[in-house]
């Protein structure tokens, strides 16, 4: 697969989660725990003769972002109509931004580093947009497949969006994740978007193999759900390319319950949306002194927030380029070294343990974070300093902070701790022997069949033994058992 | 200039509606029941209203107004709404079947004005469908008859609010005009009317046409009461993105019988051109002796651009319109015919199949191929451009004159059914109408005299705000014309 080249490029539709109220009317932002349509107004709803009034907090917003994206922002923010059909669009047009016929995004030109398994991909950014949400529609089997009907809540329709598109410089699905998580970081960083709320952080992906056909992927609402649904995708192009078929150019959606991409009807999404400037938006002048203004007041970004920390803390640059693609993650890793000290040891089980187990079990880093938390950590980083726990029992309290929510002291109160008295540890010893003769005959002709014996102690003792003390033991008494 | 379905007490102005009402309360009463006595006796043939508020209503709001003591500048007028301004609680039809039951939630920012200012809303006007067309024979539901004429149209789009104030069947009414459609009627029923600057007055709760084009104003009996009105609903407002910021008001005091200026006054060889009926050209000429007369200086200039603007104008509003009534699904409001078990494409179709009439289809084709990819630059772009031109063009114009006059409508009335089915000869009445639209500018219709026994319009317009002068002239043509 190396020798091929993959292209994707992606679409990001950040929602501006810190504005108070959506794009053009007063309606809270915060749409998620309304009943369904109880979140509108004439303006959102598109009734007849409302007419939208725009939010300039957006603008700020939108700039900071551009800025932290190194973009070329423009003189002036103008909207245009989007048209197209669609029961989730109060208007039956999206109130976009357009780079044609002498208007201009918000945004172009810019750029976000990143870096995967120690190499640097440097992926441009097309354009920055400004736009409105949609509504949601709801299907009572959770599914169009199977539903008689379909219901529509317009409580998120109106909400302010910034649509981020890259050119098609990313190459494999893994860089895609880490692109969009530290997209996202970044937004986090400028308190913009809060990308653990469901649906604050989507992307539309494209996707091309050796230069052939485009297809379009939407609807995906996490990284992780992006790695998943290119990887799925580009296996399957493959699969048409191995078996000397062609890849068609087409839109396809990710369904995340099926971890596949089904073929959309094409018909429906592309071709004409009769852009044209939107009439009940005259455009804005964006001031050089307001970006001038909003350049001196942003702060630290992940990438220097990385450096810093790198250096500050000294836990290298691998560890420091991890934590800072969760905002949240950093700042509980800060927070934490400050609070317990061993920030070597925080960083590894913030980047080695918490994320793989939230990772495995589809948690949000917030869940994640506020289960392992400074004060668990505190407790963590002192049982090991005393010797209370080892290593390895160590990576099983923090398994079961994150996955279960059990507080250390809970599982020291079980007797979870390590056995460091030689005598208990002996006679456990013992009757491992006892119990495999035939195990200790093989350890005595080979060596590497010790670990055999040390697992199984481990075992009984329910991992709490010290791992290097039982292997003295053993060692020992094969000795004194050898020369019997 | 009455027709003659108006008696004496139903044809008090406002000025005079207030100082009564102010001096004794029981005189709004029985001019509430004069107005519903002609209502009554005329409305079934001249039919101005889709929805006429029932009387014992109106009477309550005017109890209820007089208790409260705040008369304001409307003095318990009854103001009659073109039926495309929302009202909370009472549909808003537009004049099509889409929205036949739709009642909206909210009120109009300048039917909250009236509100507030002692205006009390007798019912909503008829008018051709979500504002397309010039006679009012547009309507989804029945034309409404010219005052004067029955046989004959009142003008539109907003033909409705002028037959019911022409007809004493109202004190004053709102419409709206994209392209003419408040002076068109005004002409032809022999009342004033007037659309303001683009900007002045807000269009929060006007359903859209051609979004960069409309604007609401008054269409009045007198001078007087349509300065009254503007007064009332004018000024920023902050629901409107494209509402001027600037101070208004006083308008009232313009109405004036002198001049309050020797006003430079133009006329544009190409609004008395070719198409102009001599009936018209007759009592237009004779304005102008009028105002010559009372020594203001009348010149005639050329713009020949002004050939290209009804092309613009109409690529411009349809354009716009084609995107304005999207939103027309049936989904949300509106009808909603049996769509059971259809994919929604499909019941979108019937949904606006059904709803709306042939001459708002064929606009929302018209737009969206003027729209459409590839053909944007070379009809949409081009008919902008125009349009930025004529603006120029106006304000070069305006550097020279204060004022502008012209015939408002180059024909009189024509008879029911005549140019409905020409769309040529339709449009055409609109030719001196529209390019005022396309540069924003306020214009006013006010009756220059009879030809015929048919009244015959003078539109007077000017720089954009310039409201003011525009007022004081129309109010010389006025008081002339019994001279």
């Amino acid at each position: 697969m190396s020798s091929i080249t993959i292209a994707i490029g992606l679409e990001v539709h950040a929602q501006i989660t810190s504005l108070r109220s959506k794009l053009f009317c007063g309606c809270p932002s915060d749409y998620r725990d309304r009943p369904p349509n109880a979140n509108v107004c004439p303006v959102c709803l598109g009734l007849p003769g409302s007419l939208p009034v725009f939010n300039r907090r957006a603008l700020e917003k939108a700039v900071a972002v551009a800025l932290a994206l190194n973009c070329e922002i423009s003189d002036k923010l103008s909207f245009v109509r989007k048209h197209y059909f669609y029961p989730d669009m109060p208007k039956n047009y999206q109130v976009s931004q357009y780079d044609r016929y002498g208007l201009t995004p918000l945004a172009v030109g810019g750029s976000l580093t990143v870096e995967v398994d120690g190499s640097r991909r440097t992926v441009r950014i097309r354009r920055i947009n400004i736009e409105e949400d949609t509504g949601r529609i709801v299907y009572p089997e959770r599914s169009i497949l199977g539903s008689r009907y379909a219901l529509v809540d317009y409580n998120r329709a109106g909400i302010a969006l910034l649509e981020i598109v890259t050119e098609p410089d990313l190459r494999s699905p893994r860089e895609a994740r880490v692109f969009l998580e530290k997209l996202g970081s970044v937004l986090e960083h400028l308190e913009v978007t809060d990308t653990s709320l469901e649906g604050a952080l989507r992307a539309d992906a494209n996707v091309s193999i050796a230069g052939g056909a485009r297809v379009e992927i939407k609807n995906i609402g996490s990284p992780k759900e992006l790695e998943k649904a290119l990887s799925y995708e580009i296996s399957r192009q493959l699969s048409i390319i191995k078996s000397g078929g062609t890849v068609e150019r087409e839109t396809r959606h990710w369904v995340k319950e099926k971890g596949i991409t089904v073929a959309s009807r094409a018909k429906e999404l592309e071709g004409e949306y009769r852009y044209f400037p939107d009439p009940d938006l005259p455009p804005i002048p964006v001031g050089r002194d307001l970006i001038e203004r909003i350049a001196r007041s942003l702060p630290e970004l992940p990438d220097s927030r990385a450096r810093r920390i790198a250096k500050e803390y000294e836990i290298g640059d691998y560890m420091a380029s991890v934590l800072v693609l969760h905002k949240r993650l950093c700042d509980h890793f800060e927070a934490s070294s400050r609070a317990c000290g061993s920030p070597k040891l925080i960083a590894s089980l913030l980047v080695n343990e918490l994320l793989r187990w939230v990772d495995e079990a589809g948690m949000d880093i917030a869940t994640g974070v506020s289960r392992l938390s400074t004060d668990r950590l505190c407790k963590l980083v002192r049982y090991l300093d005393s010797g209370l726990i080892s290593v390895k029992l160590l990576k099983e309290y923090v398994r079961l902070a994150v996955l279960e929510d059990t507080d250390p002291e809970e599982l020291v109160f079980r007797g979870m701790t390590a056995i460091r008295e030689a005598e208990e540890l002996e006679r456990v010893v013992e009757e491992v022997f006892r119990e495999n003769p035939k195990a200790v005959e093989d350890a005595l002709k080979d060596p590497r069949a010790v670990n055999f014996l040390v697992g199984q102690v481990m075992k009984k003792t329910g991992k709490r033994a010290d791992p290097k003390l039982v292997n003295e033991i053993i060692r020992r008494r094969l000795f004194e058992h050898g020369s019997r | 200039m009455l027709p003659p379905q108006c008696t004496r007490l139903a044809s008090t102005p406002i000025r005079v509606l207030r100082e009564r009402v102010a001096e004794d309360p029981d005189f709004l009463f029985e001019y509430i029941e004069e107005v519903y006595r002609v209502i009554e006796r005329h409305e079934p043939q001249i039919r101005a209203y889709i929805t006429l508020r029932p009387k014992e209503e109106v009477l309550g709001e005017a109890e209820a107004l007089l208790k409260s003591g705040k008369l304001g500048p409307l003095g318990g007028a009854l103001v009659a709404l073109k039926d495309n301004i929302s009202t909370r609680g009472i549909r808003t039809t537009c004049g099509s079947r889409m929205l036949e039951s739709y009642v909206p939630p909210y009120d109009a920012t300048v039917v909250s004005k009236i509100k507030e200012s002692g205006g009390i809303i007798v019912g909503k006007t008829n008018m051709d469908e979500f504002a397309m067309g010039s006679t009012t024979e547009n309507s989804a539901f029945y034309p409404t008859r010219n005052p004067w004429d029955y046989e004959r149209v009142p003008g539109g789009s907003s033909g409705g609010s002028a037959a019911a104030v022409a007809a004493c069947e109202a004190t004053v009414a709102l419409g709206s005009d994209t392209g003419g459609s408040i002076r068109l009627p005004a002409s032809y029923t022999g009342t004033v009317g007037l659309k303001p600057t683009y900007g002045l007055v807000s269009r929060y709760g006007l359903v859209a046409y051609g979004s960069s084009l409309d604007q609401i104003g008054p269409i009045a009996r007198c001078v007087e009461d349509a300065a009254i009105v503007l007064d009332v609903i004018s000024g920023h407002d902050p629901r409107d993105s494209t509402s001027l910021r600037v101070e208004v008001g006083g308008f009232e005091k313009y109405v004036v019988d002198e001049p309050l200026k020797s006003y430079r006054v133009v006329v544009i060889e190409e609004m008395i051109g070719e198409g102009l009926d001599k009936e018209v050209a007759g009592v237009f000429s004779k304005v102008l002796k009028k105002l010559e007369s009372r020594g203001l200086r009348v010149e005639y200039r050329s713009m020949p651009l002004l050939r290209y603007s009804l092309s613009a104008y109409y690529i411009i509003a349809m354009a716009e319109a084609s995107s304005n009534l999207a939103r027309y699904d049936g989904l949300r409001y509106g009808i909603q015919p049996e769509v059971e078990a259809v994919h929604w494409t499909d019941a979108y179709g019937r949904v606006r199949t059904a709803g709306f009439g042939y001459e708002v289809k064929r606009r929302i084709l018209l737009g969206a191929y003027i729209l459409s990819e590839g053909l944007y630059e070379g009809y949409y772009l081009k008919a902008a451009k125009v349009r930025r031109l004529l603006y120029e063009e106006f304000v070069r114009l305006f550097r020279e004159y204060d004022l502008a006059v012209s015939p408002t409508s180059p024909t009189l009335p024509p008879r029911i059914g005549e140019v409905i089915t020409d769309p040529i000869r339709l449009f055409s009445l609109d030719v001196n109408t529209t390019p005022i639209n396309l540069a924003g500018l306020p214009a006013l219709s006010v009756p220059g005299g009879l030809a015929n026994g048919l009244p015959v319009g003078v539109q007077v317009f000017g720089p954009p705000l310039s409201e003011g002068p525009i007022l004081n002239l129309a109010r010389i043509i006025e008081v002339s014309r019994s001279e």
